[in-house]
């Protein structure tokens, strides 16, 4: 009798997974044009259009090398913490109020803790063909990652995108009916960090009291490490510590929240 | 699903068990509550449900049956008491207990971004059924729900009736020992409502055991063997339908009304007519063993009513009876 629920025990977050990919199909199409065109978009106006701006000026280099290098990789970092938010957020809300899938997959045999981590591989499946597709424009096509070591920048990403993803998954769990809290969000929380976490601009040219929102930001955090990957920004090995541990003790905190949160929702 | 081959339906068999012992207990109860803070949403319930027995929890809105109906289904813990399901207790074995049970919520969940069939292949996938296995029974299942024509249709596009009926054939789609229905036609026309009794019934009838909640009296009559009727978390009956009728009713009911302002003093002069009579705002109703007769002797005493009806005894009157409310406010 106790031996009824090896399988779903074992592979409960991976059927939530194969459940959760299937409308992908229905809006294949966006998704391929969003992951295609915004990196070329991007790219072409800031890398190019951008930095020939900045090219008539004596010293067109930022910390050694091309604005478009400087940029490209943590561009990549901001735009699929951006698509994994979406993923995070509504696949989260959606799963308790308009569709409620959760409360389905919690009749069957599954756990909260593996719906909880079917859908963070919905959002990671969805975040590494983003950064796959932006990874390969800005190389290709625009040369902006120099290193050998720059498909680095893609894990680096995804532990960053989680980092926000997570604690915002968590937040998203206890939404009660949407009512326009992700643009909320989006304006009061990504945007601000998306321009005070040196992804456009290295921080350290902001004044001192700006400066903050890039420490706690895990927009910062990553973007740094992708530049060290990427063109060999040079950091101490301290803060490459701080760095690493900052967004690991993000996505552990997230996670353990967002676990507690949806057994509670679904278990009450 | 093993005796489908005619395509009838999915029969799922009840647990075998010799005769000679006696079976133990699919469901057992024992003082099982369940607390939300200070209140009791379930206080103290004590009741037991035997291999292949249908068996319903009737009572009102708030009486704890969907909070019963949950503990059971291994989604939330009860508070105190003991539980056991399928022979195993829900705390420790919540997945292997959902593994054997169909779910049918009072408040549908299917997948609205997907179509009929994907909702019942992924769904199919929960319990770590083979992809093969899964889909023949989702084919039968369709056909069984009377979906076929529907088969790639997105939930969003059907009605409310088919809905359920989908809901329905995903929750049979891991063969269950047991059937959870909360209020399955709550919200349905009658047509709706018929068309799904149809099929509850089949499978009744191919021994899928049923458990089910309900304010509906003939929902219970049909598909029910044994009841308990619940009204704020306590049991406040139990029996078959028709015990319960007997004990706690008359064979007939005599249904007269005088208009809201006459209702009360027409009562007043209809004192020794039957076993006892109830006032409600709309209507007397008199509880009689012969009926007709009754209502010859209620025109003699106070005139013609307005209107009068003679009916058999059902459990809403013993609903009545219990607690002096009745069952839909």
């Amino acid at each position: 009798m106790t031996d009824l629920a090896v399988k779903p025990r074992r592979f409960g977050a991976w059927y939530v997974f194969e459940h959760k990919i299937q409308p992908f199909r229905t809006w294949a199409w966006s998704l391929v044009a969003m992951a295609f065109g915004t990196p070329l978009i991007y790219l072409y106006s800031f890398g190019v259009g951008f930095a020939s701006l900045l090219g008539r000026q004596a010293d067109a280099t930022v910390g050694g090398v091309s604005y478009l290098e400087f940029m490209a990789p943590a561009a990549l970092l901001a735009f699929v913490l951006q698509a994994g938010s979406e993923e995070f957020y509504f696949g989260t809300v959606s799963g308790f109020t308009w569709n409620r899938t959760f409360y389905g997959m919690r009749a069957a045999p599954l756990t909260a803790t593996q719906i909880s981590a079917g859908m963070v591989l919905v959002a990671l499946a969805r975040m590494l063909f983003t950064s796959l597709v932006y990874f390969g424009i800005g190389w290709l096509v625009f040369g902006a990652f120099p290193s050998p070591w720059s498909w680095l920048i893609i894990p680096i990403s995804l532990l960053a995108a989680c980092a926000f993803g997570l604690p915002l998954m968590a937040f998203a769990a206890s939404v009660e009916s949407d009512k326009g809290q992700f643009a909320m969000v989006y304006r009061v929380v990504i945007m601000p960090l998306s321009l005070f976490s040196g992804t456009m601009f290295p921080l350290d040219v902001l004044p001192v009291w700006l400066q903050w929102i890039g420490w706690i930001s895990p927009l910062w955090h990553g973007s740094q490490l992708t530049r060290i990957v990427s063109y060999g920004l040079v950091e101490p090995a301290w803060l490459i510590v701080v760095h690493l541990a900052m967004l690991a003790a993000l996505v552990v905190a997230g996670w353990i929240l967002t676990v507690r949160l949806m057994g509670k929702r679904l278990d009450g | 699903m093993r005796s489908l081959a005619a395509g009838a339906g999915p029969g799922v068999g009840a647990p075998a068990y010799s005769g000679a012992v006696p079976p133990e207990p699919v469901i057992l109860a024992r003082a099982l509550t369940k607390r939300y803070g200070d209140f009791a949403a379930v206080d103290g319930l004590d009741f037991e449900v035997g291999p292949g027995e249908s068996f319903a929890l009737l009572g009102p809105n708030g009486a704890g049956k969907s909070t019963t109906m949950r503990m059971i289904s291994a989604v939330s813990a009860r508070t105190r008491g003991d539980l056991a399901v399928l022979g195993l207790d829900p705390d420790e074995h919540g997945p292997e207990i959902r593994t054997r049970l169909g779910v049918v919520p009072q408040q549908d969940n299917l997948d609205a971004d997907i179509n009929v069939l994907q909702n019942l292949l992924v769904y199919g996938r929960y319990f770590g059924l083979p992809r093969r296995l899964v889909r023949e029974r989702a084919d039968r299942l369709i056909e069984f729900a009377q979906l076929t024509e529907k088969r790639r249709a997105r939930v969003d596009s059907l009605s409310g009736g088919m809905k359920r009926r989908l809901t329905i054939a995903r929750a049979l789609i891991n063969e269950p020992s047991i059937l959870m229905l909360d209020e399955p036609t709550t919200g349905l026309d009658p047509q709706a409502r018929h068309v799904l009794w149809d099929r509850l019934f089949r499978l009744k009838e191919q021994g899928t055991m049923l458990v089910l909640t309900t304010h509906y009296m003939d929902e219970a009559e049909q598909l029910a063997d044994r009841l308990i009727v619940v009204d704020h978390g306590r049991i406040m009956a139990e029996g078959s339908p028709a015990e319960l009728i007997r004990r706690y009713s008359t064979r007939e009911v005599l249904e007269v009304r005088f208009g809201s302002d006459r209702n009360a003093s027409a009562a007043a002069e209809l004192g020794g007519i039957g076993d006892r009579h109830e006032v409600l705002p709309d209507r007397v109703l008199l509880y009689v063993e012969d009926g007709e007769g009754a209502l010859r002797e209620v025109r003699r005493r106070v005139g013609e009513p307005r209107t009068s009806l003679v009916r058999r005894s059902s459990l809403e009157d013993v609903f009545l009876r219990l607690t002096g409310r009745s069952l839909i406010d």
